[in-house]
């Protein structure tokens, strides 16, 4: 990235909330967000996002976007996993193995199906948005 | 400087802004119990004993470190901080062996006297001492671990004041250690041996290597026992006799070793005579012949040590002259025995000085046995001296004044004032002026080169020549100057200086690491007032008029610089490494 | 359009069977009839694990749980819950407390949270400067260089805030930066503390880690308003994934132009180092810290001066921790009014704590000020583990004291923990069951202590290490009456005379659980009894006379032959000679031998 000017900060600002906004709205793609805080690695987080990674391909989806964060708080059931599909709440997964990774593929992604016994919470990115 | 206006219990007190509140409360005449702070140093605020109390406030603050503040009522003593002060002290003795009885500091020690106003006849704590190994690895100095209070003192002496970095803390919480650099021996460090470190820990954890009983079998052989002592000795060693500081010894001193069985009383005041006339000279020589400048003195063998390890750049500006014990130690061997005709090999040469380096001096290098022996056999520090006399029954304040044996032991004002700073600068300067000039200097007195300021600099008239001079003491106080004198020679200038004094210890050997204990800056003041007044009552100012010296050289040296007075009186340095290990 | 609610059908195999397809059918039809298609999305499950009441619906975002529902409740679903936003009552779940499966329950882990702190972490990738930038990022820098708001006005905000530092003691960060920024000086330093060393603590780490752009915008933000140019990120070695992100970050920022100089082209220009320290715990205070970077052995100094005025290499220095700094852009953006309705009067804002020990969900939680231990403990930690009984919560970490059950009920904030002879500290909180022994827990403290101590002044270097040994004595049963006094004593001489905030602080375990568990430790020395059954060396070893029927089977195991007794009568065990090995324990037939 090239150094910014004020106005190209604001536009920067500007285009990326809109991406947001979008992919809110619309909802077409699969977004699987992975907690990669310390808590989250230990307890195994890179072995959940490497079997996404081989179960999307096996699969071959081309509408789903890993993405790291940080820690969303539920260390007691790291790996954690914030999964944003179309047509299914927003669902965050904890203690996901690499087992549960392609399970969540299969199940969560593909056949829209809740797997209750790991849903852990909505995300946090919901609650945020009924206290602004 | 603003006056600010406190109470210390209730009582009215004017002190200057930015007063701590110690010293303010000693203006009111309160005494608030210390363990760490000393007036040498920064408040390092580690016993916790010190503390008072802010009327109005809950919060405990430490007197040695706290400011005063306007309007503010201090309490310094009240149930609740001398139970907490106890508890404190409890604590820190439980930490520390009870071995008064055989050690250095029994009798002087800063946590005794404690103990003794806090009425500690128990120790609730079980004790924490732990099994640590003696260091004894330095010809200097002892530092006993086990015996550390922890208080710093040593540690900031030896990085702040003296700017050596020899000792430090290692570990963390009960197993926090003051120690040679990394843990390592005190031999294989950068310590330079001055020890200030012992001169200011509170309590027996560092002290001098005690050498008495090497002194008494001495005296007891049938060796010719011929004993010097330092300009410094004799404005300090009353102090342990209950004297004030500064009262001058001299006679008492010479009365006080022929009592206990020295064979021969010589001054090493005589060598620092001896010292003007060859540094002079070489100072003469290398101004009027475009030698190296600046010269720089080596009298202090400490300062000496320093500059080998972190200014070994520096040795060619190094003044070749022994320092004066090392040339009273040569001539006691060659000159004296000759004269008395005595076998040099018969002859013991003990030394009383001011400092714990000179122990180290007088085997730091080959040089040292100019004479074909120990030049030097034994060092002992003015406290050393001082216990030996005591144990010797002599009392020491009644003693008659007696002189100093011939033909090595008369002194001119300008030998005595080497145990001060500024003091070889002044002799050299005296003396320089008739070797360059031809003419007696009109006023012997230097004052430009006197006082305690860190760094003194000026400039010297000797005839048309003048020379620009600069004095630090205190080992932190050299680098700016090296490193001035470093600039200029890399950027191709003119040097800086002509002539550089240094000495080790702030205030010059006056407050040496081997002087009594309860050096400060009052004390300093002391004894220097008595070493300039030494001299001010000496008949002979200068080290050229000394009848004993135009003896020396007109008898068996020649000329200053002589073939002889070099294989004697000159020495060589090289680069030491700061780490041995 | 967004959909608005999901209506969550059991698909499980049990619930199928009991009609959950049918439910499923029924639920679609009856939206589609009031015209809420769109709105709503109505999923199958898995299963929910509570079979005995299936079918089960669950309705989102409403949390509303049904129980035992029927293909003819459907329409009331949509139409009360989905259209209305009402519960219907008849289908609700009653018994609140074992309500639903352990998936619902936890949902109450984010619900009295307050995300302020943590308003990025765990949402956005750290990794990338377009996330946080999204997310209103570099706006309160922004509005710095054009002009909106000047070092006055920052201050200002800060001041209405009431933002107080979170590192601890809670120093009004306003006061700070102000000092900092009056005083004139060639060079000032802006310092973010990052040195977290508290057991059990991790909150500044995981910020680090999940949001490091919050830390150098405030940072920088820090340096415009007290003039400083450059600034230290003060980080224990020990973080390795933090300083990766902090390195990347730092490194996008000045890509970016948001770090260097002459950020965003204006002629402010800031920069950023980062420092690992060797995490030792002492550096976590401020004068060790600073003496850290300097280079120099971290111990404290006297204070005053306070390093807003002198601190780094002399210089006036701002040093705030981690958490303070991430207040600050949103104090900024969103003004200091609102950070101020958040919170309790005193301590504005919210407090993110790190919640350890014998809990259900451990883990990181952000609150408002003001919010109670019960709702932490209980709610949002999901009360105590294996449901044993709550005995007390550490705050503070090695500095604070213990809260029982009488403050659970307390609103916490800065002078509430204080009041209660506790403290906020950096925002660990250690809950202890019935199960931890008070003495043993407090040993911990000290023991850490003992080994974080700088070593420079003698009441704390010497007073943990005594007090260590008295713990150690008394929970290895040799403990004396006067023993309970001397630590009093220590603590006091602690407390008072100790140069720094670690000494000051170190005796509070031990004072605070004397206040409140001091029969604990008379137990301990008198009865010779330690009631959690944690100190081994207070174990016994006895003989059930009522089961023992004399077979002299554990005599003859005992190594130490300290069991006595006739064959075929009760046996008894000589509790001198007793080494506690245990082996007549595994030798018993009968159950005769108890452990008490």
């Amino acid at each position: 990235m090239a150094k910014m000017t004020l106005a190209q900060l604001k536009a920067l600002r500007d285009e990326t909330k809109k991406d947001i906004d979008r992919r809110d709205t619309e909802g077409k793609d699969v977004m699987i967000v992975v907690g990669m805080g310390t808590c989250g690695i230990a307890a195994g987080a890179k072995d959940a996002i490497s079997s996404f990674i081989d179960e999307i391909k096996e699969h071959d989806l081309t509408n789903v976007t890993i993405k790291q964060t940080g820690c969303m708080g539920l260390c007691h059931s790291e790996p954690t996993v914030d999964v944003k599909a179309p047509g299914m709440p927003d669902t965050i997964y904890g203690n996901v193995t690499a087992e549960l990774a392609k399970e969540i593929i299969v199940k969560h992604v593909i056949g829209k199906e809740l797997i209750s016994k790991h849903v852990l919470d909505r995300p946090a990115s919901d609650i945020m948005k009924e206290q602004n | 400087m603003a006056i600010v206006n406190i109470k210390i219990n209730g009582l009215p007190v004017e002190v200057e802004e930015g007063t701590k509140i110690l010293k303010a409360a000693k203006k009111a005449g309160v005494n608030i119990p210390v363990l760490c702070e000393h007036s040498d140093l920064e408040p390092w605020a580690a016993c916790g004993i010190c503390i008072v109390k802010v009327e109005g406030s809950p919060k405990l603050i430490r007197a040695c470190a706290t400011d005063v503040v306007e309007g503010q009522n201090y309490i310094t003593h009240d149930p609740e901080l001398q139970e907490v002060r106890r508890t404190v002290l409890e604590l820190i003795i439980s930490n520390h062996p009870l071995e008064c009885l055989n050690c250095a500091r029994n009798g002087v020690c800063e946590l005794q006297n404690l103990a003794e106003d806090f009425c500690i006849r128990e120790v609730p704590f079980e004790s924490g001492v732990k099994d640590l190994p003696r260091d004894e690895s330095t010809t200097s100095l002892v530092f006993d671990p086990r015996k550390c209070v922890n208080c710093g003192r040593c540690v900031q002496v030896c990085q702040q004041l003296q700017d050596v970095w020899a000792l430090e803390f290692i570990g963390r919480g009960d197993e926090t250690l003051m120690t040679a650099a990394g843990g390592a021996l005190m031999s294989e460090s950068p310590c330079i041996k001055c020890g200030q470190c012992s001169a200011h820990c509170p309590v027996g954890a560092i002290y001098e290597k005690d050498e008495t009983k090497e002194f008494l079998k001495m005296i007891g052989s049938d060796k010719h026992v011929a004993v010097q002592i330092a300009p410094a000795v004799r404005v300090a060693i009353g102090e342990m006799f209950g004297m004030e500081p500064g009262e001058i010894t001299t006679g008492k001193i010479y009365a006080a070793l022929r009592r206990l069985g020295v064979d021969a009383v010589f001054d090493t005041n005589f060598a620092a005579d001896l010292t003007i006339m060859e540094e002079g000279s070489e100072l003469v020589e290398r101004v009027t012949k475009g030698g190296i400048l600046p010269q720089i003195t080596s009298c202090c063998p400490a300062w000496t040590d320093y500059m080998e390890k972190y200014f070994s750049d520096m040795i060619p500006h190094f003044s070749t002259a022994k320092s004066p014990m090392m040339m009273q130690g040569a001539v006691t061997k060659t000159y004296y025995a000759e004269k008395m005709n005595i076998d040099p090999a018969t002859i013991a040469s003990v030394a009383i000085m001011p400092c714990t380096a000179k122990k180290y001096e007088i085997s730091r290098d080959d040089n040292m046995q100019a004479s074909g022996y120990n030049d030097v056999d034994l060092v002992l520090t003015t406290r050393e001296l001082g216990r030996l006399i005591k144990s010797a029954g002599i009392d020491f304040v009644n003693l008659p004044d007696e002189k100093a044996d011939s033909p090595i032991g008369a002194y001119a004002g300008a030998g005595t004032i080497f145990g001060v700073t500024g003091g070889v600068m002044e002799a050299a300067v005296r003396t320089a002026h008739k070797l360059v000039t031809g003419e007696e200097i009109k006023d012997v007195n230097i004052t430009a080169v006197r006082g305690a300021e860190n760094v003194k600099v000026g400039e010297v008239t000797l005839g048309d020549a003048k020379l620009k001079v600069a004095v630090a003491h205190g080992m932190a106080n050299v680098r700016d100057i090296m490193n001035e004198v470093r600039a200029a020679k890399a950027a191709g200038q003119e040097p800086p200086y002509h002539f550089i004094e240094v000495m080790a210890c702030k205030g010059g050997c006056i407050a040496g690491g081997g002087q009594p204990y309860g050096t400060n800056d009052v004390v300093r003041a002391k004894r220097t007032a008595g070493i300039y007044s030494d001299d001010e009552k000496s008949v002979v100012r200068c080290s050229h008029q000394n009848p004993e010296i135009i003896q020396i050289y007109k008898d068996y040296l020649g000329e200053p610089c002589s073939h002889k007075a070099h294989d004697l009186l000159h020495t060589k340095y090289q680069e030491r490494p700061l780490y041995t290990k | 359009m967004a959909v608005k609610n999901f209506v969550l059908v059991c698909g499980g195999t049990a619930c199928e069977s009991t009609k959950g397809d049918e439910i499923f059918k029924a639920l679609l039809k009856s939206a589609t009839k009031h015209g809420i298609k769109d709105d709503v999305q109505i999923i199958k499950t898995g299963c929910f694990g509570f079979c005995e009441k299936g079918p089960i619906v669950k309705v989102l975002p409403e949390e509303e749980f049904y129980v035992e529902v029927t293909p003819e409740d459907a329409e009331d679903i949509i139409a009360e819950t989905v259209v209305k936003g009402r519960t219907v009552e008849r289908l609700a779940y009653k018994d609140a407390s074992t309500k639903g499966s352990v998936s619902s329950e936890k949902i109450k882990f984010y619900q009295k949270q307050y995300r302020v702190v943590l308003r990025n972490c765990g949402l956005i990738n750290p990794e990338d400067i377009n996330e946080y930038i999204a997310r209103d990022g570099y706006l309160a820098l922004e509005k710095c260089l054009t002009g909106e708001l000047t070092p006055d006005s920052v201050i200002e905000h800060l001041k209405v805030s009431g933002l107080r530092g979170r590192g601890g003691a809670g120093f009004p960060t306003w006061l700070k930066w102000n000092f900092s920024k009056n005083v004139t000086a060639d060079q000032k330093y802006v310092v973010c503390n990052a040195d977290e060393g508290d057991p059990g603590a991790y909150m500044d780490r995981s910020t680090c880690e999940g949001d490091p752009h919050s830390i150098i915008e405030a940072m920088a933000i820090a340096g415009f308003t007290c003039g400083a140019d450059t600034g230290y990120i003060y980080i224990r070695a020990e973080y390795p994934l933090a300083i990766e992100r902090l390195n990347i970050a730092i490194e996008q920022a000045k890509e970016a132009g948001l770090l260097g100089d002459n950020i965003l082209g204006s002629d402010f220009s800031f920069n950023l180092e980062i420092r690992l320290g060797a995490g030792a715990f002492v550096c976590g205070e401020e004068t060790a810290l600073l003496a850290s970077i300097e280079g120099k052995r971290g111990m404290p100094i006297p204070k005053p001066p306070f390093p807003a005025v002198k601190g780094l290499w002399g210089k006036p220095s701002i040093i705030n921790n981690v958490e303070t700094f991430a207040n600050i852009p949103v104090i900024l953006t969103k003004g200091g009014a609102w950070f101020k309705s958040i919170g309790t009067a005193g301590s504005p804002g919210t407090k993110v704590f790190a919640l350890t020990g014998q809990i259900e969900n451990s883990g990181l939680v952000e609150v408002p000020m003001g919010t109670t231990l019960r709702d932490i403990v209980f709610d949002i930690g999901g009360g105590i583990k294996n449901g044993r009984k709550f005995k007390a919560v550490q705050t503070g970490g090695p500095s604070g004291g213990v809260i029982t059950e009488q403050f659970l009920d307390t609103p916490i904030d800065f002078d509430t923990l204080t009041s209660i002879g506790s403290m906020m500290g950096s925002g660990g909180m250690i809950v202890m069951s019935e199960d931890d022994c008070i003495v043993d827990v407090t040993k911990f403290y000290l023991e850490f202590c003992v080994e974080e101590s700088c070593g420079k002044c003698s009441p704390c270097r010497i007073g943990t290490k005594k007090m260590h040994e008295i713990l150690e004595k008394i929970t290895s049963g040799k403990g004396e009456m006067d023993d309970i006094q001397k630590l009093k004593d220590i603590g006091k001489a602690m407390k008072t005379a100790s140069l720094c905030g670690l000494g000051q602080t170190a005796a509070n375990p031990v004072l605070s659980t004397l206040k409140y568990f001091e029969d604990e430790y008379l137990e301990h020395i008198q009865d010779g009894k330690c009631r959690a059954g944690s100190c081994k060396d207070l174990m016994q070893y006895k003989v059930v006379t009522e089961k023992c029927i004399g077979c002299t089977v554990c005599a003859r195991k005992c190594p130490v032959n300290c069991i006595e007794g006739e064959r075929k009568a009760p046996h008894f065990i000589v509790q001198e000679k007793c080494v506690k090995c245990g082996a007549c324990y595994e030798a018993c037939k009968f159950d005769a031998i108890t452990i008490s």
